[in-house]
């Protein structure tokens, strides 16, 4: 099972709730449960939001592996100077 | 040309590299210290028109209407265009400088529409026979205008009764949202634990209120574009940019065009730090093209510049911090306002995220605003939204660590984010090199030189994120066995040094008999900009898998010349072995001359989206002396410790680290954007907008801190941006050393540390 | 606007140029002699990108007006480099990793030939007052400073060298 962290700001799809745990293999299959248990999450998620699994931060990541008890993360995108 | 390799002197040795981490003469030093490299500025071709671009003189107007038929008849006028001559866009995100671009609001930014949202918004442009004919059009188009009330500060542009620039602008990250419009674009809150109770349990609370201004990026060199577009509807462009994919992206999107019909061809870029990850001119000089029929060039002044592009974001930032006597932050609370200039999009949440980073922070609640204002749209600058913060929170962190009668150091390192930690921003650490350079400069013997009367030390630190993303390169190798390294990232400081070095290890051949080039549009695939401190590692990575599928193809070639297994070739510097040594080795050259009977030329392609970015920190020390009759501040010693995880060419990583701190001590000290009552800048020109000068400035000391980052190859992490995260809290922190006053306010230049002095009666 | 035929003695070559009466001397330069080495960073003088040695004084080509280079000796980037090879200061630029981006290169170059012209052994303080009238934004000059030093060094024992033979 992935725990996914959920941002403040992505707390008002959830109900206030912080922390989840989901059964899923890749990003996408994740972001699919989310969106059924929080609807209206989904379209956020795939929105161009970067991900961090157990740290690693990415963008574009909708078909990377989800290991394992990762922990999974979502951030606002990002980009530099 | 002689050329010279000094020893690698990098902190760590470097076990098992041959090339990374030595210092070889840039290859395209020459051409840039015999004035043959050409910049934006410097192609002209045959036929070719001037193009010149009209600014609004008002910071916020209504466009009653423009009349541009006088300056058409202006002798050697060849084309004119408004925004009516651009297609109107929706909005829609693209991938942008600051992670995210609005296409709507680019259109509008390019080319006002119905109202002027600054001044120095561009409204009309025109290409003539010459710059003197130019700009007689550009004085010959009539504009009405109805002004309208303006705002430039932060706080100001917050208020309810606030002059609102888009009508429907309704805020978002609000819950329930808003139901009137109003200038702030967006909320963002990051919290963790519960910061109210916990600020219960400190034994020390410090809280101040800081205010920053508007600065730009300062590139030496202005924008600067031809184009020209041929019969068939073609268009090349050629410009300095961070990123020529980007360029031909936003210039096809913002003309409505197809991308394949524009070749971007990549100038050298004189600087951009941020402020050349965005289009201002492209699009305008390739419709005036078009127009025309014939090649359009469009430089910047240097006043379009100030007036018109960049800057970053000026703040307004309220920070608390809570500790327990033991040294332990137990609590932080933030709100920071930054302003975004015409459209949304300051970097005020990266400031949120990255602003408590370095520290094991239990319980906070950091709420940040993006407000719209009539000012140029901001744009990236070194670490965007960053330094602002880390100018709040280090200096609070500062009077905490003093509160506790704590080293200030020692304070940093007791709260030290490390392998394992939750950083601020969500996710854990992976391996970092935080406690290193806090180390690198606690050791370092500055820190303990005696300092003098007036004089004072200041430390702070800062963290940075790299970014990975897209990245392509081609590797061939020429018929004398050297080769050539392609890239699509344009080369703003040194990358080509280290995209060589890096094939040089991979190859095992001589630096020199490597040529990097920044390839153009359609010469190679598609690559992300210049910025994130990525290219070092992400197209690094994309050189580095290139090289090995070269290496994997020459051990091919050797085992068909000898008829052996391929298994049993070895690529050992430059060279392939037989594991048993029945065959004399055969090197690069020897498989190149043949490579025609063995399958043809030799060369591969890499293209990734890069993993495994790496995040920087940077702690450093500054001394001071203040001069008390008139407010001046020296900086009179300066140290910068910085992770780089490892350094390909040192001397371009000392080089990134230094022009950081430059950079930062410019923001701490000289640099603000100075608008006059009708919200016009006051200070667009280096004369009165003054950036550090080589007399303002000691020689700046580096110590490069190697903790590998795992997610690369080489253990790269990206080392642009960070430098210019904690200067501005060192010279603040020197300055309260030397004469016990907190200074709140940037920059703090001699009337406002004279004001200060006064205000304590001294 | 009628043009002005200019003559003038640029990189120890006589070089004749037709010129507009307002236009400066950098954009002559650039656009018209096509020495392109001379950069433009503010044209209002603050920057010294566009550095030039104009009878033998350092001197900002975008504040003198093209027909006043009539008659005089110019010297810009393009002419360091001579038959023997690059000039020391180019040498130890490259060598000290004194450039970044290197569009405010050449301007540095030619204030520090023009410094080491007149002063053989200077101080790294008469180093930075040299060079205040050129911007970098990218290097914090502490290599630029450091190179000029070296060149200095270098050109000093190289005289000396040949002194002795």
């Amino acid at each position: 099972m992935a725990r996914v962290f959920l941002a403040s700001t992505l707390r008002r799809f959830t109900g206030g709730v912080e922390e989840v745990e989901v059964e899923a293999t890749t990003v996408r299959a994740l972001i699919s449960d989310l969106d059924q248990r929080f609807p209206g999450l989904g379209k956020h998620l795939r929105s161009g939001l970067a991900i961090a699994i157990d740290g690693e931060i990415m963008a574009n990541a909708l078909y990377e592996t989800v290991p394992e008890d990762a922990e999974v993360h979502f951030l606002p995108p990002m980009g530099g100077g | 040309m002689t050329t010279t390799i000094a020893p690698p002197t990098t902190t760590e040795a470097n076990p098992g590299y041959k090339w990374v981490g030595t210092r070889p003469v840039r290859h395209d030093g020459l051409d840039k210290v015999t004035g043959r490299a050409r910049f934006g500025a410097d192609l002209t071709l045959p036929g070719m028109l001037i193009g010149a671009v009209l600014r609004s003189p008002h910071a916020h107007a209504r466009i009653l209407s423009i009349d541009t038929s006088p300056a058409k008849a202006i002798d050697g006028v060849k084309a004119v265009v408004t925004g009516a001559d651009f297609p109107m866009l929706e909005s829609e995100a693209g991938e942008g400088g600051e992670g995210e671009v609005d296409f709507r609001d680019l259109c509008h930014n390019i080319m006002a529409r119905d109202k002027v949202l600054y001044e120095g918004h561009a409204l009309a442009a025109v290409a003539a026979t010459s710059r003197r004919a130019a700009l007689a059009a550009l004085a010959a188009i009539k504009v009405d205008y109805e002004v309208l009330p303006h705002v430039i500060d932060v706080e100001d542009a917050m208020m309810p009764d606030a002059p609102v620039l888009h009508e429907d602008m309704i805020t978002a990250g609000m819950d329930p949202a808003p139901e009137t419009p109003s200038n702030v674009a967006a909320r963002y809150l990051h919290e963790r634990g519960d910061a109210e109770q916990a600020f219960a349990g400190a034994d020390v609370i410090v809280e101040r209120e800081f205010t920053t201004k508007p600065v730009h990026q300062g590139y030496i060199e202005p924008h600067a574009v031809v184009a020209d577009v041929a019969e068939d509807g073609r268009a090349m462009v050629w410009c300095s940019s961070q990123g020529h994919f980007m360029v031909r992206t936003y210039t096809a999107k913002l003309l409505g065009w197809e991308p394949s019909r524009i070749k971007v061809i990549p100038a050298e870029i004189g600087g951009g730090f941020g402020g050349k990850t965005t289009v201002y001119i492209e699009p305008v000089a390739t419709l005036l093209s078009q127009k025309a029929g014939r090649p359009v060039k469009v430089v910047m002044t240097r006043d379009e510049v100030f007036r018109a592009t960049g800057p970053t974001s000026g703040s307004k930032i309220r920070f608390k911090v809570g500790a327990r006597r033991d040294g332990t932050i137990v609590a932080a609370s933030g709100w920071l306002a930054y302003q975004a200039g015409a459209f949304k999009g300051s970097p005020v949440e990266l400031g949120v995220m990255c602003m408590l980073a370095p520290y094991n922070v239990p319980n906070f609640h950091l709420e940040g605003f993006d407000v719209v204002n009539n000012m140029p749209k901001v744009a990236a600058y070194r670490a965007p939204g960053a330094p602002m913060a880390a100018f709040a929170s280090e200096t609070v962190l500062d009077e905490v660590a003093r509160a506790l009668d704590m080293d200030p150091l020692e304070f940093r390192m007791a709260n030290a984010a490390e392998e394992g930690v939750k950083a601020v921003y969500g996710p854990r650490f992976r391996r970092i090199g935080y406690r290193e350079t806090v180390e690198a400069i606690r050791d370092h013997p500055h820190y303990s030189e005696p300092l003098g009367s007036n004089q004072g030390r200041g430390v702070a630190s800062g963290f940075w994120f790299n970014f990975g993303s897209v990245s392509s390169a081609t590797v061939h190798i020429n018929e004398d066995g050297g080769a050539s390294v392609m890239t699509g990232s344009p080369d703003i400081g040194g990358s080509r040094a280290s995209m060589a070095l890096m094939a040089a290890e991979e190859l095992g051949i001589d630096v020199y008999r490597i040529t990097p080039i920044v390839a153009d549009t359609e010469s190679i695939g598609f690559t992300d900009m210049t910025g994130g401190s990525r290219v070092t590692h992400a197209t690094g990575m994309a050189v580095i898998e290139a090289c090995r599928t070269v290496v994997a193809d020459l051990r091919a070639r050797a085992a068909k010349i000898w008829d052996v297994d391929v298994d049993d070739v070895e690529w050992v510097e430059g060279r392939a072995q037989h594991v048993e040594g029945n065959h004399p080795p055969l090197t690069t050259e020897d498989l190149a001359e043949t490579s025609a009977r063995t399958g043809g030329p030799i060369t591969a392609s890499a293209s990734l989206n890069a993993r495994g970015a790496g995040v920087a920190f940077s702690t450093q020390v500054c001394d001071v002396e203040v001069d008390p009759e008139t407010g001046a501040v020296e900086i009179l010693r300066y140290t910068t410790a910085q992770d780089a995880g490892r350094a390909i060419h040192p001397s371009y990583v000392e080089g990134q680290m230094q022009g950081g701190v430059a950079q930062g001590i410019g923001w701490a000290l000289n640099e603000e954007y100075l608008f006059d009552r009708q919200g016009v800048m006051e200070n667009p020109g280096f004369l009165d907008y003054r950036i550090p000068v080589a007399s303002d400035l000691p020689m700046i000391d580096t110590v490069i801190v190697e903790v590998p980052n795992p997610g690369h190859p080489y253990g790269v992490r990206g080392v642009g941006e960070v430098g210019i995260v904690p200067p501005m809290a060192a010279v603040a922190n020197a300055i309260h050393d030397a004469t016990g006053l907190r200074l709140e306010e940037l920059p703090m230049s001699p009337v406002r540390v004279l004001a200060a002095i006064s205000a304590n009666g001294g | 606007m009628s043009s002005t035929p200019v003559t003038a003695t640029i990189n120890e070559d006589q070089v004749e140029f037709l010129c507009q009466s307002d236009q400066t001397l950098l954009e002559a330069l650039r656009d018209v002699v096509g020495l392109t080495g001379v950069k433009e960073g503010c044209a209002t003088g603050d920057c010294g990108a566009c550095s030039v040695i104009l009878d033998g004084r350092l001197t900002c080509s975008c504040l003198v007006l093209a027909p006043e280079a009539a008659g005089a000796t110019i010297f810009t980037v393009e002419g360091m480099a001579g038959p023997d090879g690059l000039h020391p200061l180019q040498q130890s630029f490259l060598e000290g990793a004194a450039l970044q981006c290197g569009v405010c290169t050449p301007g540095f170059l030619v204030a520090a030939k023009s410094l080491l012209d007149r002063r053989a052994d200077p101080s790294e303080s008469e180093v930075r007052y040299a060079i205040a009238g050129n911007l970098c934004r990218c290097t914090g000059y502490d290599k630029i400073v450091r190179s000029i030093l070296t060149a200095a060094e270098d050109m000093k024992k190289a005289a000396e060298e040949k002194e002795k033979v």
